[in-house]
């Protein structure tokens, strides 16, 4: 059996550093006043959020009190669309936003539209950015609502924020960004690149599950998603996640402090492994941008001629953990409307395969992905009638 | 998602992966917007299903599939070949999860074409294929 573990899906979630882990323990059980109380026991627990809260602010370049905690990305998601939705219906009601959004985005996009929104779904190119005209020509004196994300889970994608965020501002338009693919990757200055909303999940950057945050700059105007008591400044109830929200601090304090670093060694990593890919394997195709506007641990491929699954399978097998946009992987009838967003042929989507890198991987991680998978490529592919086809049609030609 | 051992054996090492080349008859069947085709070549001789070999782009029940059902009817005759359904296949793989149920109709509904085509091939009449099994693949497959 095999003894390798390497993990090349980092984009889906991130172990929890070992320092991050260390701060928050005493909050499970030495720390564990309620910061709503007014006895002493508490002020601990009050200062240490205010503490994380501030790190997480300075972060992003914004103030403390324009941080609010969630219980992850997709409700920060969610809050800061549904929220401008509720609170700025009367001015408008129109909503635009990309074809490659997040579900998170895409969905509660999609239930606004059957309660009386409508919604932009602005196309990509094959790369996956979006054109600055077409936002122009979508913006109507209905649109209350920009939202497109800082970078795309799948493709690694990084969109034009700044000339978006100038664009919205100009028209005065509320301008949210799903940064959860970003944050504690990429540098990110919200003053600079004028986002009004921005949401962030710490599961991405080294800290633990279940716990995110929305930026929501001041003086814009927010419904609340969950309603009850008076925390987060009466913006959003429950009790706080504590150790949760310290440790989300602390990840982003450190992603934050060595994200040149770590970057350079990221892209140094996958630049290797899409040399060694392309060298390696014979029609593979790499989806998503090349160069300097992707994010750094992302690499995406499509292998014509075999599916997705069998794919992760095969990897599996072998000790390497990683994720496809193919619709048998997911169980829903189609691949993955990112990959379709960009053209590719239904059934060059559904050979796609992410590996996405970071903290834990090294060159020889790269080195084995680059042994193994070429091998199970060539395999899969002898006994597919598609790839078959594929040549035949190649060699016609 | 979760395979039996016998579905992971047969993804890893699939029986009868590969081509006849004066096969009797080949059915294909799937398309690749889906995800998956399936096509499986049959050798007749007195009757028998002397060799049977297959090629499969799709994922690993997919794969599975098709290698159980080429065991499942080598060495058949013609007739218990055709009565092979999808829920037998799905049955000696231990199961499959119902998302990948279609997988095993793919293969019932490759070897009904492979023996048409054979029947065909030797001027015989196709026999009906069974249609409750396309219903099983729209219903998976949605539409």
């Amino acid at each position: 059996m095999n003894t390798k573990n390497v993990y090349m899906d980092y984009a889906a979630t991130t172990f929890v550093k070992p320092e991050v882990l260390k701060e928050m323990l005493p909050y499970f059980t030495e720390k564990f006043g309620n910061p709503s109380s007014l006895y002493s026991f508490s002020n601990d627990t009050k200062k240490a959020i205010t503490e994380a809260r501030e790190k997480v602010a300075s972060a992003i370049k914004a103030d403390k009190s324009e941080i609010f905690f969630t219980g992850g990305g997709s409700e920060a998601d969610n809050w800061a669309i549904k929220g401008v939705a509720q609170a700025h219906k009367n001015k408008g009601n129109h909503i635009i936003t990309t074809q490659i959004e997040h579900h998170a985005v895409i969905n509660t996009c999609k239930y606004l539209e059957k309660n009386g929104f409508e919604v932009t779904y602005l196309p990509v190119d094959e790369e996956g950015f979006i054109s600055l005209e077409d936002l122009k020509r979508a913006i109507t004196d209905k649109t209350i609502l920009v939202s497109i994300m800082f970078a795309n889970n799948e493709i690694g994608t990084l969109q034009p924020i700044k000339e978006i965020g100038e664009l919205c501002r100009e028209k005065k338009i509320i301008f949210h960004t799903d940064a959860v693919q970003a944050v504690g990757h990429v540098k990110i200055d919200v003053e600079a690149l004028n986002i009004d909303l921005l949401s962030m999940a710490a599961h991405k950057f080294y800290g633990p599950k279940g716990i995110g945050a929305l930026y929501i700059r001041r003086g814009i105007k927010i419904d609340n998603l969950i309603h009850g008591g008076g925390q987060e400044r009466g913006k959003r109830a429950s009790t706080e996640n504590i150790a949760s929200i310290i440790g989300m601090g602390k990840a982003i304090e450190l992603a934050v402090g060595e994200i040149d670093k770590e970057s350079q060694r990221l892209i140094g990593l996958r630049e290797k492994l899409v040399k060694g890919i392309m060298e390696k394997i014979p029609y593979a195709k790499i989806n998503g941008p090349v160069g300097d506007n992707r994010l750094p641990g992302n690499s995406d491929f499509s292998f014509i001629g075999i599916e997705g699954e069998a794919l992760l399978l095969d990897l599996d097998f072998d000790g390497i953990y990683a994720s496809t946009g193919s619709a048998c992987a997911s169980g829903s009838l189609d691949p993955s409307h990112v990959l379709l967003a960009i053209g590719l042929p239904h059934e060059v989507a559904h050979g796609s395969l992410r590996l996405s890198m970071g903290a834990g991987t090294t060159e020889e991680d790269i080195d084995y992905v680059l042994e193994k998978l070429p091998a199970i490529v060539k395999r899969r592919r002898e006994m597919s009638p598609l790839w078959e086809d594929f040549i035949k049609e190649r060699e016609r030609v | 998602m979760m395979y039996s051992e016998k579905v992971m054996d047969h993804f890893r090492n699939p029986r009868n992966v590969g081509e006849i080349e004066d096969a009797s008859g080949i059915g294909e069947v799937g398309n690749p917007q889906c995800g998956d085709i399936m096509k499986i070549y049959i050798k007749v001789e007195n009757n028998i299903v002397k060799d049977v070999k297959f090629k499969t782009f799709g994922c690993g029940s997919a794969i599975a599939s098709s290698s159980m059902a080429t065991e499942l009817i080598k060495g058949k005759t013609v007739e218990e070949a055709w009565e092979l359904t999808n829920k037998a296949v799905a049955e000696a793989l231990d199961g499959l999860p119902p998302v990948k149920m279609h997988c095993s109709v793919l293969a019932e509904e490759a070897i009904h074409k492979a023996i048409n085509n054979y029947r065909e091939n030797n001027g015989l009449e196709a026999w009906a294929m069974k249609t409750h099994s396309e219903t099983i693949h729209e219903h998976v497959h949605g539409n």
